[in-house]
């Protein structure tokens, strides 16, 4: 029982990824292959305001939730504004080269080696059912499913949401609507680079600090989100968990190695079945 | 003669002379075989992305498949080096005809992820196949007798490539390439114009593999030495990169951002470290400048620009 622990904290982990993931994409319509990487550069700068500068946790955490809203800003205004309605190809290429510009200057600056991070709540396991827990992995899920709720109820019943929604459907008609589309974009790089940054800083305890550290979580996040049909913000959540469950599983019976190759060998079986994702609602018709 | 002949018998005698022009200095000569491998393998996508309409991040795990292929038959199967090419090609063939079945269900990302989960296991099975693949430590492929001095290879290498063109481009004016670009332009109306979807879908993942599979030949035979980090889901990304900074649907395009591609690492080598950042740099520019790709600098005749892959749901 003790690896479904470790599965269910990854898997909350690839959700709040492919959270922020979501987010961008259901309201922009771009894919950010580049959200592992802000969330990296994220995590060093508030590892940075704890070690250089001693800031307690909960400040630093903060700070960098800030600097992540301050850089998904920054990458909306100077670059994702420009191909906002360019071919979807060109931006997976723009946000690629997104990528490499962020690894390669996090690596310039702090370097390749791995150092350790702290955990957000210190703490001694405890034994709940003969499974041991840190009050660490119980403020992951938490905040996982704190965070799904707020950005539920966020999309369904808040004005900003809603806005948000209507963007996603009609730009026009959301243009004539008084709704200022530059805005709604601009907010959603801004929550989903502190999504990003949230998740960066629950990763780092575990994997290490690194400038590599969030490129299979985000390979594993986007699996999620195409494993919860891209568009449902539950679903991406609870494709997370299908997947952490599904890799611990692999991992403990069959062996660490094939985990990946396994998870997306159930990944491809249930879009064989559902081509639209698990919760991906109907499949749409195209009219001709 | 055209303008378009006469470029491209120039690009044809540089290649000749060129070995000579570099005094045979093994680094400049596979820096140019880097650049057939990847306009090979950009050229072979661009058929999937540009002219058909599909979307592959998984192109890296078609070139390891070609190159552990080569590496495996060069050792003891006796078979000849043009059989072991074709081979090579054939054999990834079939692997993409097994990545082409779910892709006939699947659109945009959906079938990006399946693309890129099978670029990324590709790898990570060749390092647990232990007994066929050398694992870790990979496979050394025993060159053919006549290929000792690596010129011949070069030659031999581009004319392999000149001809992939050459057939490439007749495939796409042919009934196949008009049946994929009908397929890209809308699956409804190429499905009720009598052209079978399910079965171009599949042939157009087989025949880019194939393609694919012929250029990690290729570099296999080239390195002499194949192992499981050789081509990761960055080599993937970077020929997507290839094909859109190229151009969509233009061969000469996707050749131009094959060259481009290989040849920046080159330059920057000198600076540790700011390789990834130019290549990003690049990346972002010429998107953000040139949205058709580096191909529309020239006034070479380009395709029509396909609609985008994945819809958009903009009002129009």
């Amino acid at each position: 029982m003790q690896f479904l622990v470790g599965g269910i904290i990854l898997g909350c982990i690839y959700g709040l990824i492919a959270l922020g993931l979501v987010l961008i994409y259901k309201t922009t319509d771009i894919v950010n292959f580049a959200h592992g990487e802000m969330a990296m550069v994220s995590t060093f700068v508030s590892f940075l305001l704890l070690t250089e500068y001693e800031l307690p946790y909960f400040v630093a955490f903060i700070l960098a939730l800030l600097f992540s809203g301050i850089l998904g800003a920054f990458i909306y205004q100077v670059i994702m504004k420009r191909i906002q309605s360019s071919p979807h190809l060109n931006q997976i290429v723009v946000t690629f080269g997104l990528f490499l510009i962020l690894n390669g200057l996090a690596g310039l600056i702090w370097g390749n080696k791995p150092t350790g991070y702290p955990v957000a709540i210190e703490g001694s396991s405890f034994q709940v059912l003969g499974v041991y827990i840190t009050p660490n992995e119980v403020f992951i899920v938490m905040l996982t499913i704190v965070l799904m709720l707020i950005f539920y109820l966020f999309f369904r019943f808040s004005k900003i949401g809603l806005a948000m929604r209507t963007a996603a459907q009609d730009i026009m008609a959301s243009r004539l609507m008084g709704i200022k589309v530059t805005n709604i974009y601009m907010v959603s790089w801004i929550v989903g680079g502190m999504l990003g940054a949230i998740a960066g800083m629950m990763t780092a305890p575990i994997t290490f600090l690194d400038t590599h550290m969030m490129l299979d979580v985000l390979i594993m996040a986007f699996a999620a989100a195409v494993l919860g049909g891209f568009v449902s913000l539950p679903g991406v959540v609870i494709g997370g968990l299908i997947i952490g469950i599904f890799g611990s599983l692999i991992n403990f019976y069959i062996g660490p190695e094939m985990k990946v190759v396994y998870t997306f060998l159930l990944i491809i079986v249930v879009l064989y079945i559902r081509p639209q994702g698990i919760f991906g609602g109907a499949k749409e018709i195209k009219k001709v | 003669m055209n303008l378009k002949n006469l470029g491209l018998s120039l690009i044809i005698l540089f290649l000749i002379i060129y070995p000579f022009l570099i005094n045979k200095s093994n680094y400049f000569m596979t820096l140019v075989v880097m650049m057939f491998i990847f306009s090979i393998s950009s050229m072979a996508l661009n058929l999937l992305v540009g002219f058909g309409g599909q979307m592959s991040v998984g192109q890296a795990g078609f070139l390891s498949v070609g190159g552990y292929v080569v590496a495996i038959l060069s050792n003891g199967s006796g078979l000849s080096f043009i059989a072991s090419i074709i081979l090579s090609g054939v054999i990834t063939g079939l692997v993409g005809l097994v990545i082409g079945l779910p892709a006939i269900r699947l659109r945009g990302h959906f079938l990006a992820v399946a693309t890129l989960g099978f670029g990324i296991s590709i790898p990570l099975i060749a390092l647990d196949w232990t007994s066929l693949t050398g694992g870790y430590s990979g496979l050394a492929v025993s060159k053919p007798d006549f290929a000792s001095s690596n010129i011949t290879l070069f030659y031999l290498f581009a004319a392999l490539t000149v001809f992939i063109t050459w057939l490439l481009n007749n495939i796409i004016k042919s009934k196949l390439g008009r049946a994929f670009k009908a397929i890209r332009d809308s699956e409804i109306a190429a499905q009720s114009t009598g052209i079978n979807v399910s079965f171009y879908k599949t042939l157009m993942f087989s025949m880019s593999a194939f393609f694919t599979g012929i250029a990690g030949g290729m570099y296999g035979l080239w390195s002499g030495y194949v192992t499981p980090n050789d081509f990761s889901i960055f080599t993937s990304f970077i020929i997507l990169a290839m094909v859109v900074v190229g151009g969509l649907a233009s061969l000469p395009g996707s050749i131009l951002g094959a060259v481009l591609l290989s040849i920046l690492p080159h330059f920057t080598d000198v600076f540790v470290g700011i390789t990834n950042i130019i290549i990003g740099i690049a990346l972002v520019l010429i998107i953000m400048l040139r949205p058709k790709g580096l191909v529309s600098f020239f006034n070479l005749k380009i395709n029509k620009v396909p609609k985008p892959i994945m819809e958009k749901k903009e009002a129009s």
